[in-house]
């Protein structure tokens, strides 16, 4: 990224952002006190978002849904129809945002996105406790979640997490209840996460509606896989890999961005690098990023969206490649995927950039980053333990791969891997960089204190589980 | 200071729960704060296949501690809690610090204490018999976790949780 695209990025926000916003404001007020007891107030935001889609096909539901919970009737179908209309928003929120990005990166889309005939349909009965849960929690109302309601969700998702199919909601769901359990009663916290909380009821709602999934298209591909780095996703109970890189088709054909994701279940204590020994299923993958190498695919399904569906008996370790290099050369130049519908939300943006010349500046415990007069900042919070980044070594860094995310109303840089200069010697960091342990001697000494984590667990599992 | 609050409040990606410190699991595989109770399972130091379901509850620090397969624990009606209790409680000041262990059990503590066996002796509650089957079923769920299989179609709903660090 340039300073002169970084300068257009910042420059202004897209028209109607902040008003489109400001609706999603007023429905997640109406959430923190419980439709259920909904004030004039707060049944006027309803309306307002009912209002702001009268003119699309959602319109005469969201309409009807506001005022049905302004009376006091709180359905099942009145919900959903709000649900759905605080997504469409976001929706538009996401394509506002990323074509603005786009257009600043100069980066080439796929066009459009082609619906696939739908998935296979679940059991209902699965998802209808999700549903009754999910209601419940709207009638209540954040403020008013107590340990009895967090409870109530063990056994849904327990049942969710049984089927592949659904491990989606189901991660949603356990990483919901885990925060509302930590935050129980929520009535006497300070602050509410009440965006956060929102968007994860609004998205459970939608994803547990029978029939509520398309699978995507998927063509296998064959090619050289570039490498660019790893954004790591953590909650109690999962982890999720998701290499970022570029894909050089065999036979020919552009270059095209993509991302293949590994998730694994966890628990708790098993935090920091040692969740890699949970990814042990997949050796190739590791290899290549503990080595900074490239991949070659045969036959691995690339969905639309640019997601490679990973198989690790389908890939070999290819030559060492610098991930650095790669984005130099390759990255302006490379076709991005489209984005699937219900994934138009703001928190999905994850664009890879590669930023260098700048001036870094630590103040107040965050980083930014300045390019001919333009400033960037940095996300220190994502800065996974599982790898050798630290807030300190991107103050010190000159050149950065990250991703661009957006959110909170401003633009900001997640660093996937960093080089810094000393005395004329360039070094890197990768997140990637402990896949296979830690490199790190005194990140290892603290790795051996605590012992093999997994293998205990695995051990107990083993003695305790099936008798 | 609002105008912070309402930025955090606007955010789709912020912390909510704190993570907790990596400590050995051997002697205590599994604790947690739920149900209105420090609960957890202790493994015993003398048969592999025994293990010893613990809880203290928040509100009267009612003690339990037996096997799971519910023989109570022999060390449980002596004048301090019994060592599986014990080191329930030091693990849990490990895993998430003293304080949040204090403030869950209601234990006021100050500088003084700075460790799981600091408070031990805050603790004044009698053996009450309490449910070890449910805890030893949360435990066996928790494992669980470990047998699921692994997903390789992307999860977009972890982009809400992204692995934040430990602050190092």
């Amino acid at each position: 990224m340039l300073g002169v695209q970084l300068g257009e990025l910042l420059d202004g926000t897209p028209p109607g952002i902040e008003e489109a916003l400001d609706l999603v404001t007023g429905f997640d007020d109406g959430l923190v006190h419980g439709l259920g007891r909904l004030g004039e107030e707060r049944a006027a935001a309803l309306a307002a978002l009912a209002g702001a889609l009268a003119a699309t096909p959602l319109g005469e539901r969201a309409g009807e849904a506001a005022e049905k919970i302004a009376a006091g009737s709180v359905a099942d179908e009145h919900l959903v129809a709000l649900a759905g209309g605080r997504t469409a928003l976001f929706g538009a929120v996401h394509d506002a945002l990323l074509t603005h990005l786009d257009t600043a990166l100069g980066r080439t889309r796929a066009p459009e996105w082609e619906p696939a005939p739908p998935a296979e349909p679940l059991s209902d009965n699965l998802l209808a406790g999700c549903r009754s849960w999910l209601n419940e929690l709207a009638i209540t109302g954040w403020r008013g979640v107590d340990h009895d309601l967090v409870s109530a969700s063990g056994q849904p998702i327990e049942a969710l997490l049984a089927v592949p199919g659904l491990r989606g909601l189901a991660v949603l769901l356990d990483g919901l209840a885990a925060e509302l359990r930590a935050s129980c009663p929520v009535a006497t916290l300070d602050r509410l996460p009440t965006r956060r909380w929102s968007d994860l009821w609004t998205r459970a709602l939608l994803l547990s509606q029978p029939g509520g999934r398309t699978a995507g298209r998927a063509e296998p591909v064959s090619g050289r896989l570039l490498i660019l780095g790893v954004d790591m996703h953590e909650h109690g109970t999962a982890v999720q890999v998701q290499v970022h890189g570029i894909l050089e088709p065999k036979g020919g054909g552009p270059s095209r961005l993509v991302r293949t994701s590994v998730a694994v279940a966890k628990v708790d204590t098993i935090v920091g690098p040692a969740v890699w020994q949970l990814l042990h299923r997949y050796p190739v993958l590791l290899a290549a990023l503990a080595g900074r190498r490239s991949l070659d695919v045969t036959d691995v399904p690339l969905l639309d969206s640019g997601d490679l569906v990973w198989h690790d008996d389908r890939a070999s370790a290819g030559e060492p490649a610098d991930p650095f290099a790669t984005a130099r050369v390759q990255l302006a130049g490379a076709l991005a995927p489209a984005v699937p519908p219900l994934d138009r939300h703001p928190v999905r943006i994850a664009e890879p950039v590669l930023v260098e010349g700048y001036k870094a500046k630590a103040a107040d415990g965050g980083v930014t980053l300045a390019l001919d007069g333009h400033t960037l900042t940095v996300d220190v919070d994502r800065l996974p333990a599982s790898g050798p980044l630290t807030a300190k070594l991107v103050a010190a860094s000159s050149a950065c791969i990250g991703l661009v995310r957006w959110d909170g109303g401003r633009w900001l840089l997640q660093p996937l891997a960093v080089q810094t200069v000393v005395k004329g010697t360039t070094t890197e960091a990768h997140n990637g960089d402990w896949a296979l342990g830690p490199t790190d001697p005194k990140v290892v000494k603290a790795e051996a204190k605590a012992g093999d984590v997994v293998a205990v667990l695995r051990e107990r599992a083993g003695r305790l589980l099936r008798r | 200071m609002n105008a912070d609050r309402t930025a955090w409040e606007q955010r789709s990606t912020v912390r909510v729960v704190s993570p907790v410190k990596p400590r050995k699991l051997a002697k205590v595989p599994f604790v947690e704060l739920a149900d209105g109770r420090l609960q957890g399972v202790v493994s015993s130091g003398s048969d592999i296949n025994r293990v010893y379901v613990s809880s203290i509850s928040a509100a009267t620090h009612a003690l339990n501690c037996s096997t799971n397969n519910n023989r109570p624990c022999g060390g449980l009606y002596g004048s301090s809690p019994c060592k599986h209790l014990q080191s329930l409680v030091a693990e849990a000041a490990l895993q998430y610090g003293v304080d949040r262990v204090a403030r869950y059990l209601r234990i006021e503590i100050d500088d003084s204490v700075s460790s799981g066996s600091g408070l031990v002796s805050r603790l004044n509650g009698h053996h009450e018999s309490a449910p070890a089957a449910m805890v030893f079923s949360r435990f066996l769920s928790h494992l669980a976790y470990l047998e699921l299989p692994d997903s390789t179609t992307p999860i977009t709903e972890l982009h809400w949780f992204p692995a934040m660090g430990a602050i190092r």
